[in-house]
């Protein structure tokens, strides 16, 4: 992987049919490169769902934002989901006002999006 | 038998044909014309019959005898004028006494002749006193007219200009009109709003006298109609500038400073159609309160940038009206834009008006005679307030502290806000809010406006008004623009016909309950307001 910021890191991992990102710190500019790089491992799992977990993130800035339509437009171009869990009250407020969660459903844990997308 | 007398002047016989009332007479050439009645006959100034008569002054002159090439000869004759005896007085051309064919249809005597000759002779003299007099009456009617026409023009504006000033606790308003002879198109305003916040208008109809009152008060009316709808100061000029150019008349326009006052914050929005650029005067010296826009009724669908400033305790603002700047001192000095900027910021013991007249008086001199009108309205945070509405008692400063430009710095900005606000209790969803808002504006500040330079720090005041939690952030963007906060298409940015970015402005304005930008020469500030009071909360997950 790709060197990360201090106050940002990416773990990649996949479980059952989803690949997932585990997201841990500040997302603003800093985390480009780690994210871009994560995202490109989770690809390799070649699920056709990748999950973003925002349970470890303290802060989302616009940057931040831009950086998760970048990953939107990356998988829609590539015929995946994304879908995220984990984000706090606050930043699911951003999500709909930006509306974001219009194209990637916000699941309140990562359960709760396994069972869908098992489902699914 | 009739006499009619050509009255003629210098002036007119070089610039104008005139009309030549003929005796009417039985002569064969003009058979047609009864008697008693007058044909007007037009002498061409260039005539040579003109001369003629002027040459052959208490002369009876035989028209039929004439041998000139002349028009006015043949339009005597086909009126049927036998003789004529030219009226000169003083070397004056002044009339023309034209005889017809006598009733007996004898020829004129010899002593006929004599005492037509002496007739005329003393005639002259009094057709001339005639004619002053009646020119003086006319002049008198003249000038009668546009006293009435200026007094018509002093009434609309008296009557439309404001019997009083707003009375504001903790403000001090201060209004000063003074028409010059002519009555320019000069007018002020105040309006007032329920929610306790006051407009401030002044502009300038060009034009003076009676037309330049009517279209000011039609640009009042439009001015009002438009507050009473519209909120914001661009709008406001937008709306009256579009039902005015459809409105006023040709080469005609009006410039317009609208200023809208909240008293409890102190922040004033303005939004100018080419009018004087207000100075406000604070403790750190006297600056321009800069918005540009064309003056109304000259272009349709004109937009009016709007900008806004907080004044502080003590601060006043000055609109006034070209007649100021503009007025001359006897030696044709301009007392000028810099002269009142400089007196603006001289120390003033008590109100800054009468001063700034006295000034004026000094520099034009006892027998100025003014020139146009002459409009001031001074809007002061009064220092002796009292009250709710003393400024420094309504907002209290929490914490003023400066950062530098570097990246990620807007987390410190935003820790320490949220440190400073902590005894406020705000709601947790709210302070997350105003979190993201104030690293949002920071990061624009340092990005944008100190382009990441280290040594230029973004400056971050936390105040409290009354139930207001204020946070500025400033940076020194100089005169670059900060954009329109506009809703980013998300839509476009996923097709990649969009950059991803752009959600800065966006973000903040959906995160606080109002953002106000305000900026001068040099600095930008972004103003994040949160309301305290539970009737004013959005009503989003606390």
């Amino acid at each position: 992987m790709e060197p990360q910021s201090d106050s940002f890191r990416v773990q990649v991992r996949r479980r059952d049919g989803l690949a997932v990102l585990d997201l841990f710190g500040d997302i603003d500019g800093f985390a480009d490169v780690a994210l871009d790089a994560a995202y490109s491992e989770a690809e390799a799992f070649a699920t056709p769902t990748i999950m973003l977990h925002f349970g470890n993130v303290g802060y989302i800035n616009s940057t931040g934002i831009a950086l998760i339509v970048g990953l939107l437009a990356r998988a829609r171009k590539t015929q995946r989901r994304l879908v995220t869990c984990g984000l706090s009250e606050h930043y699911r407020e951003i999500f709909n006002i930006t509306r974001l969660s219009d194209f990637m459903t916000v699941y309140a844990d990562e359960e709760s999006a396994l069972r869908e997308v098992a489902v699914a | 038998m009739t006499i009619r007398a050509l009255r003629r002047n210098r002036r007119r016989q070089e610039n104008a044909p005139s009309a030549l009332p003929a005796q009417p007479a039985v002569a064969p050439e003009a058979a047609a014309v009864p008697t008693g009645a007058i044909v007007p006959l037009d002498i061409a100034p260039g005539d040579p019959l003109l001369a003629y008569l002027q040459a052959n002054q208490s002369s009876v002159i035989d028209v039929q005898r004439l041998t000139l090439d002349s028009d006015g000869v043949r339009a005597l004759r086909a009126a049927g004028v036998r003789l004529a005896l030219p009226l000169v007085s003083q070397g004056e051309l002044v009339g023309l006494i034209n005889l017809g064919q006598r009733l007996s249809e004898q020829d004129y005597s010899s002593d006929d002749r004599r005492l037509l000759g002496n007739l005329a002779t003393q005639a002259a003299p009094a057709v001339r006193v005639a004619q002053l007099v009646r020119q003086q009456q006319e002049e008198a009617l003249e000038r009668q007219r546009i006293e009435q026409e200026l007094r018509v023009a002093r009434l609309i504006q008296q009557f439309l200009l404001p019997k009083s000033v707003p009375d504001i606790a903790g403000w001090e308003v201060t209004a000063y009109y003074q028409p010059a002879r002519a009555v320019g198109g000069d007018f002020y305003d105040f309006i007032s709003f329920p929610d306790g916040r006051i407009a401030f208008v002044i502009g300038d109809v060009t034009d003076k006298g009676v037309p330049a009152a009517l279209v000011m008060a039609t640009t009042r009316t439009l001015l009002r109609s438009a507050a009473e709808r519209l909120v914001s100061p661009g709008a406001v000029l937008e709306e009256t500038n579009n039902q005015l150019v459809e409105n006023i008349p040709p080469k005609m326009f009006v410039t317009c400073l609208y200023a809208l006052l909240d008293p409890a914050s102190g922040r004033l929005v303005f939004a100018n159609a080419g009018h004087d650029v207000p100075y406000r005067r604070t403790r750190a010296g006297v600056v321009e309160l800069r918005a540009r826009g064309m003056p109304l009724g000259l272009l349709p669908n004109m937009h009016y940038e709007q900008h806004e400033v907080t004044l502080e305790t003590g601060d006043c603002v000055l609109l006034y009206s070209d007649g100021l700047v503009e007025a001359h001192s006897p030696t044709r000095e301009m007392f000028g834009f810099p002269r009142l900027q400089a007196m603006m910021g001289e120390p003033v013991d008590g109100n800054l008006v009468p001063f700034l007249l006295d000034r004026l008086r000094a520099f034009t001199g006892p027998q100025w005679e003014q020139e146009d009108d002459v409009t001031i309205v001074l809007l002061g945070s009064r220092p002796g307030g009292n009250g709710a509405g003393e400024p420094e008692e309504r907002r209290k400063v929490l914490a003023r502290f400066e950062l530098p430009s570097r990246p990620g710095n807007e987390r410190l900005a935003m820790q320490q806000v949220a440190e400073v606000v902590a005894p406020l209790g705000l709601a947790q969803g709210k302070l997350d809010r105003l979190k993201t808002a104030v690293a949002e504006a920071t990061m624009n500040g340092m990005e944008h406006g100190n382009r990441y330079d280290e040594d230029i720090p973004v400056l971050i005041e936390v105040a409290r008004e009354t139930d207001d939690l204020t946070i500025s952030i400033t940076d020194r963007g100089l005169k670059q623009p900060i954009p329109e906060a506009a809703t980013p298409d998300l839509t476009a940015k996923l097709a990649g016909q969009q950059s991803p970015r752009g959600w800065g402005l966006f973000l903040i304005q959906n995160m606080v309950d109002e953002m106000h930008v305000t900026a001068d020469e040099v600095h930008h500030t972004v103003n994040l307001v949160v309301h305290l009071t539970e009737g004013a909360q959005r009503g989003t997950t606390e």
